[in-house]
């Protein structure tokens, strides 16, 4: 009997995830390389932290978007590269959904951990307790936006040696306005003002992305298949 | 099994200013088999890359039944079942694993399905183990019960005995020529013969430019 | 109606003898509107009450920028017009306004730049109207190095004639950005519904600049794909005709 469109992106997602968890080491690089990047600030710039406050946002958000591109050079590489993309192609299923599901799962891998993290690494910062949320709940739907984004990105640069700074060039223009936003809400929570607008308008781009961009990772997929 | 008949007409690819496919013309029926020659680079994996779909040429088309292909892709695809040169295997699943997601994706089967397929291919014994640890040719026999498994009626197989043993050999010729009896289509890229005795075999001999 | 004369269009054979044949018309006028406005604009406008004679840089500013949207526009639609009908043309169009569009983006931020040093007393504020017009150098930039980076010719024209198409959004964005947020960055004056707000005598020669301009992108397209299409074809057989001819 012939697979549902769902049940063969359930399948995908569930793959991509027990891989994930089968390759454990490879799960702490993106983490690792947000703590990294987030101590670096402090060593740079002062370890004040009234200092760091004022800038805690950027540092959070700077660090969580190229975490996330990291990853994202990761995506379809592995696929790509024995033959399972192809698969996916030539499944008979909407290539839409099963790039979706994929997307899904490097967010579930990279962006939620990030999300966790970050309020973490804000603390460091001399982000305020109260600011917290206001961390988290923009660099979860951020990465998440980041994921969908980057996944184009990421189609389009399959089998490219080191295309790395690629991908991120390729990303960057249509990352920017979440990065914005993001960045604007994170820094209304520190300073404890409202930052209900910003988390809306990042919520409209996700939603946005959703519908949107696993349309044009499923035709980048197939035009780097052909 | 499907009535339906795959059929090229006139297909030209070019990649990069190579004419890679110049006007190639094919029919094959259900119950026959088109094997495919030609020396390293003459195309034979870019057409079968073709016929499945995945590259568009810049001129020609490709039937299915009466339909063009193009028409309703998902359709096709529904129906065949492609085998590259690397075995489409996860290095962190098993054999059993994988083929569970792999042709879990276009159908769904059972448990008994699933043992029969890899009892069939020989793979009864190192089912369960990572296929990061297998040999090539056990790669290459689980990508084999996968193509069975699929039960689709058309088959694209891109050299399907590479890295077998005479065994191994033996078991493709063996699972293709119950396949093209049955009322299969196999278009298949080889360059060793395989012996297959009772099947209605076309031959295209495809020549580098 | 007939669409023959779109399909000959498409061939690459009569593209190119087209472009070599309009190249001239282009190029000439181009030259002609854009001494005239530079005249008209440098010599002839009266200095600008609050700006003196710094807000001549107008007549490269404005048409610079206005260029690296048009040709953004143009680059995306001939490259949705190579995806969707699968024309070599169209794709060897597209990628001959990457590097002209990128031209004139950088020439846009300089001289917006040099005008804001001037005017606001800073080379370069993070003001939405300057970001996303550096957002679409890097599109220009991202456009290039996909296809550079991609060695099959037909996979590179594919994969950069979609980012193009994505990328479409931050066009809208650039323009309206300085009437959504509040910005450094004058809103239109010219290019918005209803009647233009600058005098006549200031206005005609940034018209002409303008209408100059876009004819001397006409005449660099047509150039830069002639040798595109040669490059693409050079196995062909009309070549060695085309070229002998």
């Amino acid at each position: 009997m012939k697979s549902s469109a769902l049940s063969a992106a359930r399948l995908v997602l569930v793959r991509d995830l027990k891989l994930a968890f089968r390759k454990r080491g490879q799960l702490v690089q993106p983490l690792a390389f947000f703590a990294i990047v987030t101590t670096l600030f402090p060593l740079a710039i002062s370890p004040e932290l009234a200092r760091l406050r004022e800038i805690a946002a950027g540092v959070l958000w700077v660090a969580a978007l190229l975490a996330s591109l990291l990853a994202l050079e990761f995506l379809f590489r592995d696929d790509a590269h024995d033959g399972t993309l192809e698969q996916y192609a030539l499944s008979g299923q909407s290539l839409t959904w099963l790039v979706f599901a994929k997307t899904a799962a490097h967010w579930l891998l990279t962006g939620v951990p990030l999300a966790v993290m970050a309020p973490l690494a804000g603390l460091a910062l001399g982000v305020p307790y109260a600011a917290l949320t206001g961390i988290m709940a923009p660099i979860a739907l951020g990465t998440l936006a980041l994921s969908l984004i980057g996944a184009i990105g990421a189609a389009l640069t399959l089998g490219i040696r080191r295309s790395g700074v690629l991908l991120t060039l390729l990303t960057l223009p249509l990352a920017m306005p979440v990065l914005i936003f993001g960045a604007q809400a994170t820094d209304l929570a520190v300073r404890g003002a409202s930052y209900a607008a910003p988390l809306y308008l990042l919520a409209a781009m996700v939603v946005l992305g959703v519908t949107l961009a696993p349309l044009a990772t499923a035709a980048a997929v197939r035009i780097s298949l052909e | 099994m499907s009535r339906r008949s795959i059929k090229a007409e006139q297909l030209h690819l070019w990649r990069g200013v190579n004419h890679v496919l110049c006007g190639i013309d094919l029919c094959v029926s259900p119950g026959e088999m088109l094997v495919v020659t030609g020396a390293n680079g003459s195309g034979k994996t870019s057409l079968l890359r073709t016929l499945c779909g995945l590259v568009h040429p810049e001129e020609g088309r490709i039937l299915w039944g009466e339909q063009n292909v193009r028409q309703d892709l998902p359709q096709f695809h529904s129906e065949l079942v492609y085998l590259g040169h690397e075995p489409p295997l996860k290095g962190d699943l098993s054999a059993r694993e994988n083929l569970r997601y792999w042709v879990g994706m276009r159908r769904t089967f059972t448990t008994s399905e699933l043992d029969a397929a890899l009892i069939r291919v020989g793979a009864g014994g190192w089912s369960e183990q990572p296929a990061r640890t297998l040999s090539a040719g056990q790669k290459r026999r689980v990508a084999i019960a996968g193509v069975v498994l699929f039960a689709a009626p058309l088959w694209l197989l891109d050299e399907p005995a590479t890295n077998l043993d005479v065994d191994g050999q033996r078991l493709v010729s063996n699972l293709i020529e119950e396949h093209v009896t049955a009322g299969g289509l196999v278009i298949a890229a080889l360059h060793h013969e395989l012996n297959l005795k009772s099947v209605a075999t076309q031959r295209l001999e495809l020549s580098s430019r | 109606m007939s669409w023959t004369w779109f399909h000959r269009l498409a061939s690459p054979p009569c593209a190119y003898a087209l472009a070599s044949r309009l190249t001239p018309w282009f190029a000439w006028p181009a030259g002609v509107l854009i001494a005239g406005g530079l005249y008209g604009g440098l010599v002839l406008a009266p200095p600008d009450y609050q700006q003196g004679d710094d807000f001549r840089i107008i007549y490269v500013h404005a048409p610079s920028a206005w260029m690296s949207l048009m040709v953004y526009t143009t680059m995306a639609v001939s490259a949705a017009v190579g995806l969707i009908w699968r024309m070599k043309v169209a794709h060897a169009v597209a990628a001959s306004c990457a590097a002209i569009g990128a031209s004139f983006t950088v020439a846009a931020l300089v001289t917006g730049s040099l005008w804001g040093r001037k005017m606001w007393g800073t080379y370069w504020e993070w003001d939405p109207r300057l970001t996303s017009e550096l957002i679409l150098l890097f599109l220009y930039l991202g456009y290039m190095g996909l296809r550079a980076a991609i060695d099959e010719v037909q996979r590179a024209d594919r994969a950069s004639a979609l980012l193009a198409v994505v990328g479409i959004v931050n066009v809208p964005i650039i323009h309206y950005s300085v009437t959504w947020w509040n910005s450094l960055h004058q809103a239109p004056s010219v290019m918005k519904l209803g009647r233009p707000e600058i005098p006549a005598a200031m206005l005609v020669p940034l018209l002409m600049m303008l209408a100059g301009f876009t004819l001397l992108f006409a005449a660099l397209l047509l150039v830069r794909m002639r040798a595109e299409i040669l490059n693409r074809e050079r196995t062909a057989n009309w070549i060695r005709e085309a070229l002998i001819g």
